[in-house]
């Protein structure tokens, strides 16, 4: 690149700027294959123009082959071989598209009754849950499973979308009905933005473009809110969390005595001056510089990467936790959390297992397992002595170290761990301390007035 | 020098916000940085091609002003462009690494692996691959494959545990939550790790074009003699081509990906610019796969049964 442009060039390149500059969100799906889950995301990448002529081809002779007269759309999305041939979707798949406003990273999660642990994986990096009904069916059990899920996970933002709504005449108090009864059950979970929208995958209606069919309707299409949803929180909200990665020291002529701290800020942000604590040590220095991958910044926030110098020569490695010491965390040896166990080997009270927290990894027991949670109707199983794969409980641990541990309600980063087996490194459970749900606030009846429909 | 571009006012962004390039880089910057603090011997399968282009320069970033802790690998089929190579063996040069090269033309002389009717090579790295893997015992491998890239790979882990025969059962693998990634392996099993996971093509581009890095002259317009085979435009070499009946021509083509010459094809262009390569992808009505690589094609479920044998 020479910096003689001609305003052409100048204009080509300002032009590539911009659309680097499209905001992202991260959002999950839940439905089960009879709901059109499937239907719904082939309509969304389809109409998105993001399904290219070849895909489509393939699609179209897949479904020719299988006597079928319209493509179905559901092939786009269908991955695996075991899959195509069980007619269901058994892991989660990631699909991206984008529009000229936004780009999309969309967990697609299988809503049958033995995959929550599926759902609980796209909802735990997701902004945006989008759970499916059938109209015809309404709320049923799945969906509140649904529902109980995004509002464990913290998923900021949760779509309820009505589909099937061709096979119920387009009807509006049909639609108003499960609207209603899935709004009040969300808000009691303190799930904060729910927004409803009917819609037919299979004909079109309100998923990309708004339908003719349902003029009582007022608000967004299903892409258009996606498009629209206020993406990521405000960092400047939350106490700063640095977890160490990784420790730079070159050692050269050229450094001879430089020492960074690699890692991905967690939640928050960190300027220069900023007087901070490293934990679990307890020490204290300032920060003296951020370098964020090439640019020496005075300010940074979640979640970039960056390296951090500070003032005084400590003792960090991968792992420690630099925080605000006007913020910092409080260390614990003692964890109460609520789980999803997700895999096949039981957990029970007294196993032995490998806690993973941010950057640091730690031995822990299994105190107690207090009690095992009805997704459907959130009542408590108490002392059930073991979790099996998919259930959801409370669990005790207690860790060999001191932990810097968040409630997950505060910061979804370093309030989760994982478990692991020590013995073959599976991965065995997904943790969030602190309480399972929300308690229902106020707020969430002050945010439905905001969100609403108007019909 | 990586400025963090400012999102458009009229999205209503505040003032922390993270354009989507920033994001994809924090997070494969991120996932670098975990496998240099839980892995003893990680390694980069670098080829030469845009993606391993990007892989490297996103870990050029993640340990600077350090050097890069991981070596390269890079599974040479012997078909492979000579503009490639000749970038290949500059950027290791010029960058201070060490470069392993696994070669398949070693394997077919000395009778390890028999070459195939059709002359295609790429279905023939795993062997020299998961060789190399176990020679040298890598416990992390980082490949740049992307889960846009074709239906199995949208179930791929960022983190993906192969056993000791370098197999990847799709029923086996870790359910990956947050931003944690599991490492843990037994002895003789690595796990593959994909730092370009989230990002598309178009992605790629965009970053290649905001951070100026320079690549092989073949992804630009250029005058080629090639030929057609199978719909795609092809490069004479003695890999085995033109047959008798196909014809060689000149014409004005760029690469979108760059693999084997045996199955790697071009598409005409007259883009000549990393801004007009990406206005034509943009505009593109093919995916990157579909229009240019023979060997996705072979069936359905061809790339999963790769992956389950070792493959990327």
């Amino acid at each position: 690149m020479t910096s003689n442009l001609t305003s052409e060039e100048q204009a080509a390149a300002a032009a590539v700027e911009r659309s680097a500059a499209t905001s992202q969100l991260r959002f999950a799906t839940a439905g089960s294959v009879d709901d059109g889950k499937s239907t719904l995301v082939g309509r969304l990448l389809h109409d998105s123009k993001s399904v290219l002529a070849d895909q489509l081809e393939a699609v179209e002779h897949a479904s020719r082959s299988r006597g079928q007269e319209a493509p179905d759309l559901a092939l786009l999305t269908d991955g695996l071989r075991a899959e195509r041939e069980q007619g269901i979707t058994i892991d989660v798949a990631y699909r991206y598209f984008a529009t000229p406003k936004r780009r999309f990273i969309l967990a697609d999660t299988p809503g049958h009754v033995q995959y929550t642990r599926n759902m609980v994986t796209g909802a735990s990096t997701a902004e945006l849950a989008v759970v499916l009904v059938d109209a015809r069916n309404g709320v049923v059990e799945q969906t509140r499973r649904h529902a109980a899920v995004a509002a464990l996970l913290r998923v900021p933002h949760v779509v309820l979308a009505v589909n099937k709504m061709d096979l119920v005449d387009y009807a509006e108090p049909v639609f108003a009905a499960i609207a209603e009864e899935f709004t009040t059950y969300a808000a009691s979970l303190g799930v904060p933005e729910i927004t409803a929208i009917p819609i037919s995958a299979l004909a079109g209606d309100n998923v990309v473009t708004p339908s003719a069919n349902m003029d009582w309707y007022g608000g967004p299409t299903v892409l258009e809110h996606l498009e629209t949803v206020p993406v990521g929180t405000d960092p400047s909200q939350d106490p700063a969390r640095f977890p160490v990665q990784f420790v730079i020291r070159p050692q050269t002529t050229e450094h001879p005595d430089y020492r960074g701290y690699a890692g991905q800020i967690a939640s928050g942000v960190l300027r220069v001056g900023d007087a901070v604590t490293v934990l679990p040590s307890g020490r204290t220095s300032t920060i003296t510089g951020i370098d964020a991958l090439g640019a020496m910044v005075d300010v940074a926030w979640a979640p970039q990467s960056v390296t951090v110098t500070l003032a005084d020569d400590l003792d960090i490695s991968r792992g420690d936790l630099i925080a605000p010491s006007d913020h910092a965390p409080k260390t614990t040896q003692d964890v109460e959390a609520t789980v999803c166990h997700l895999h096949d080997r039981p957990l029970r009270v007294g196993d032995r297992v490998l806690l993973k927290h941010t950057t640091r990894t730690m031995k822990a027991i299994i105190k107690d397992i207090p009690s095992r949670l009805t997704l459907a109707d959130l009542s408590h199983h108490p002392a059930p002595g073991e979790l099996a794969a998919n259930d959801i409980g409370r669990v005790v641990l207690r860790t060999s170290e001191p932990l810097a541990l968040d409630a997950y309600e505060d910061s979804r980063r370093t309030g989760s761990f994982l478990l692991i087996d020590p013995a073959d490194g599976t991965t065995l459970t997904a943790g969030m301390a602190g309480d399972s749900f929300a308690a229902s606030a106020d707020g969430a009846e002050a945010a439905r007035d905001d969100e609403g429909w108007d019909f | 020098m990586t400025t963090v571009t400012a999102i458009n006012a009229e999205e209503g962004a505040g003032l922390y916000a993270l354009a989507h390039l920033d994001a994809l880089e924090s997070e494969a910057v991120h996932i670098f940085r975990e496998v240099a603090g839980e892995f003893e011997r990680p390694v980069i399968l670098f080829s030469g091609g845009k993606d391993s282009i990007v892989m490297l320069h996103l870990a050029l970033k993640a340990f600077a002003p350090a050097a890069v802790p991981f070596s390269l690998l890079h599974v040479d089929t012997g078909h492979n462009f000579p503009e490639v190579i000749d970038y290949r063996d500059n950027t290791v040069a010029r960058h201070g690494l060490r470069l392993h090269v696994a070669s398949v033309q070693e394997f077919i002389d000395d009778g390890r692996l028999r070459e195939r009717p059709d002359g295609t090579r790429n279905p023939l790295q795993t062997v020299p691959l998961l060789d190399a893997i176990d020679k040298n015992r890598f416990d992390a491998v980082f490949g740049g494959g992307r889960r846009d890239e074709e239906k199995a790979r949208a179930k791929e882990r960022v983190f993906s545990l192969r056993d000791e025969f370098g197999g990847w059962d799709p029923r086996r693998q870790r359910p990956e939550l947050w931003q944690l990634y599991n490492g843990r392996h037994s002895p003789g099993e690595h796990v593959r790790v994909f730092p370009l996971s989230n990002w598309t093509e178009l992605d790629v581009w965009q970053y290649i074009a905001r951070e100026k890095i320079d690549l092989p002259q073949i992804y630009y317009a250029h005058e080629r003699e090639v030929f057609r085979r199978s719909g795609m435009w092809l490069a004479p070499g003695e890999w085995g081509g033109p047959k008798d009946d196909e014809t060689v021509e000149r014409r004005m083509v760029r690469y979108r990906t760059v693999g084997d010459m045996s199955c790697t094809g071009a598409v005409e262009s007259d883009a000549v610019t990393i801004e007009q390569v990406i206005d034509e992808i943009a505009a593109s009505r093919l995916t990157e796969r579909g229009a240019t690589r023979a060997d996705d094609k072979l069936s359905e479920a061809a790339m999963e049964d790769r992956k389950r044998e070792g493959y990327f």
